[in-house]
């Protein structure tokens, strides 16, 4: 296997007239952090979407780990259980209790025995630190435990990569950090992962590279240091100006 | 004199219950009490029509509403997922079905299909086919729009997720959104359970064996060879054996569901 996970190219995507992405490359390697900063409207999301096609770029090339999930001839469903994807409003099975939401897609796409699919779900539960709540409804948890339901639910699948959609940004602030734990505990194990993220301390303590976007366009990429630490770019000195310390700053301008 | 407003609201609401005992004095007055008693509760006819009015009719509307409940919630769910269907000529077709058999009279749909079917085709049904496909027919064409409410009331995000594990677009349907539709439908289905309870009763334009009868036949047959109204009160009682504890389960897992409410249209 090469060392590269994602390679994205010449990615374009609109929606209707509305211009999102408008030409963006992306090379995530294997076992690297990228994290996705930018104001909202940028794209970001979109971009994260695109990754697993549940968005169909209108133009561009989309690799990971070696299969082009862009030609039409590439089985997606099969190609999807190799992508993990965490979203923001977590999106748990609200019918099915922890444990069957963490079984069903093991059971029904791969195919697992419910013995051996229990098994998995149970070690990864236990991995997000929630093994005592395989029987509670998600309902019946917390955003921050959900949320690390729906973690262990896309590490049941054994994804080769990890995709987070703004993982924390429903949460109640003192609820964060209990995901944000997982999810440095994943990076630290080596799991490849491309975050979508608000959280400017976690991307500049686990990222191994930062993209800023704005626009439909990579304003700035490298390392957090660099990007967060010290940014080249003037869009992305005033991005984070607001971000890290909004107190000091009026209300944006209506342009 | 001068009244605060909210004596006069007072008075006014007293007003309304004085109304209302008068209304039911009058009317109490006025009925004949001993020509209801002989032409609603004679006892006689009544004897007569136990056990088979339970036996025979309440068990026959029960099995008659079952099959065609069963088969218009199958045929409801085909036609719901045409209505959402990316295919157009899929959403067509449902469209001008669910239109024209809610636009139709039930009993037209009964007398179509009890008579005019088998006339066009050389086809003969039996009572049991007759009845499940003319109460599923109608009784789809309301449930097809319930059903599609209940899908599209599925969050988004819940087929997001399911695809993001790699479930196909019909695997999705199937094991997240149906399930959960199911659940935020409940009420209204159970609604159109008893209505299609009532409907039933339209079966009485075929010609049924004595076996076959279900409540309105049974009620309607004993009416000819009694002298009074009593069977009809007593059929009509049976219907709310059935309907009164449906009305309440529907009410109750409305409850349960916080109320949450379904638009249809």
């Amino acid at each position: 296997m090469s060392d590269i996970s994602v390679e994205i190219t010449g990615l374009k995507k609109s929606f209707g007239s509305l211009d999102v992405l408008k030409g963006i490359d992306v090379t995530v390697n294997r076992g690297d952090v990228v994290c996705i900063i930018g104001p909202s409207g940028s794209g970001k999301s979109t971009l994260l979407r695109c990754v697993n096609l549940l968005e169909e770029p209108n133009d561009g090339k989309i690799v990971v780990n070696g299969v082009e999930l862009t030609n039409p001839d590439v089985d997606i469903d099969l190609a999807r259980t190799k992508i993990g994807m965490v979203f923001q409003s977590f999106n748990l099975f609200a019918h099915l209790n922890v444990l069957a939401n963490l079984t069903v897609a093991q059971r029904k796409v791969l195919k697992r025995s419910e013995k051996e699919a229990q098994e998995i779900a149970l070690r990864n539960l236990d991995r997000v630190g929630l093994k005592e709540k395989a029987n509670s409804m998600p309902a019946q948890l917390s955003g921050g435990q959900q949320q690390r339901v729906a973690i262990a639910r896309a590490l049941s699948m054994d994804p080769d990569v990890m995709l987070f959609d703004e993982p924390t940004s429903a949460l109640d602030p003192e609820l964060v950090g209990d995901v944000l734990g997982v999810m440095r505990q994943l990076a630290d194990e080596g799991m490849t992962m491309l975050v979508v993220t608000h959280e400017m301390q976690f991307a500049r303590e686990v990222a191994d590279k930062v993209i800023f976007m704005d626009g439909g366009y990579i304003v700035e990429e490298g390392p957090a240091a660099e990007v967060i630490g010290d940014p080249q770019e003037a869009r992305t000195q005033e991005f984070l100006a607001r971000v890290l310390d909004p107190t000091h700053h009026g209300p944006s301008d209506p342009a | 004199m001068a009244l605060s407003k909210r004596k006069r609201a007072e008075y006014f609401r007293y007003s309304q219950y004085a109304l209302l005992v008068v209304i039911v004095v009058v009317i109490a007055f006025l009925a004949d009490w001993e020509q209801i008693r002989t032409a609603f509760f004679n006892f006689k006819t009544m004897g007569e029509m136990f056990p088979n009015v339970i036996t025979v009719a309440l068990k026959n509307t029960l099995i008659y509403t079952a099959l065609g409940f069963a088969f218009g919630l199958a045929l409801g769910l085909v036609l719901a997922l045409m209505k959402l269907s990316s295919i157009a000529p899929y959403r067509w077709i449902a469209t001008v079905y669910i239109e024209f058999f809610r636009g139709v009279p039930a009993l037209l749909v009964f007398i179509g299909l009890a008579f005019g079917v088998p006339l066009a085709f050389q086809i003969q049904f039996d009572i049991y086919s007759t009845v499940m496909l003319a109460l599923g027919i109608v009784g789809a064409a309301y449930m097809a729009e319930t059903i599609r409410a209940g899908i599209q009331a599925v969050p988004k995000g819940q087929v997001e997720a399911a695809r993001s594990l790699g479930m196909s677009q019909g695997r999705a349907m199937i094991t997240i959104v149906i399930p959960q539709a199911f659940r935020i439908i409940l009420p209204p289905l159970t609604n159109e359970l008893i209505l299609l309870t009532k409907d039933s009763s339209l079966i009485y334009i075929i010609g049924l064996a004595r076996d076959q009868y279900e409540l309105t036949k049974f009620g309607r047959e004993t009416l000819s060879r009694s002298p009074s109204l009593t069977p009809i009160l007593v059929v009509g009682l049976c219907y709310l054996i059935i309907t009164l504890p449906l009305g309440y389960l529907s009410r109750y897992l409305e409850r349960r569901s916080g109320g949450k409410k379904v638009s249809v249209l």
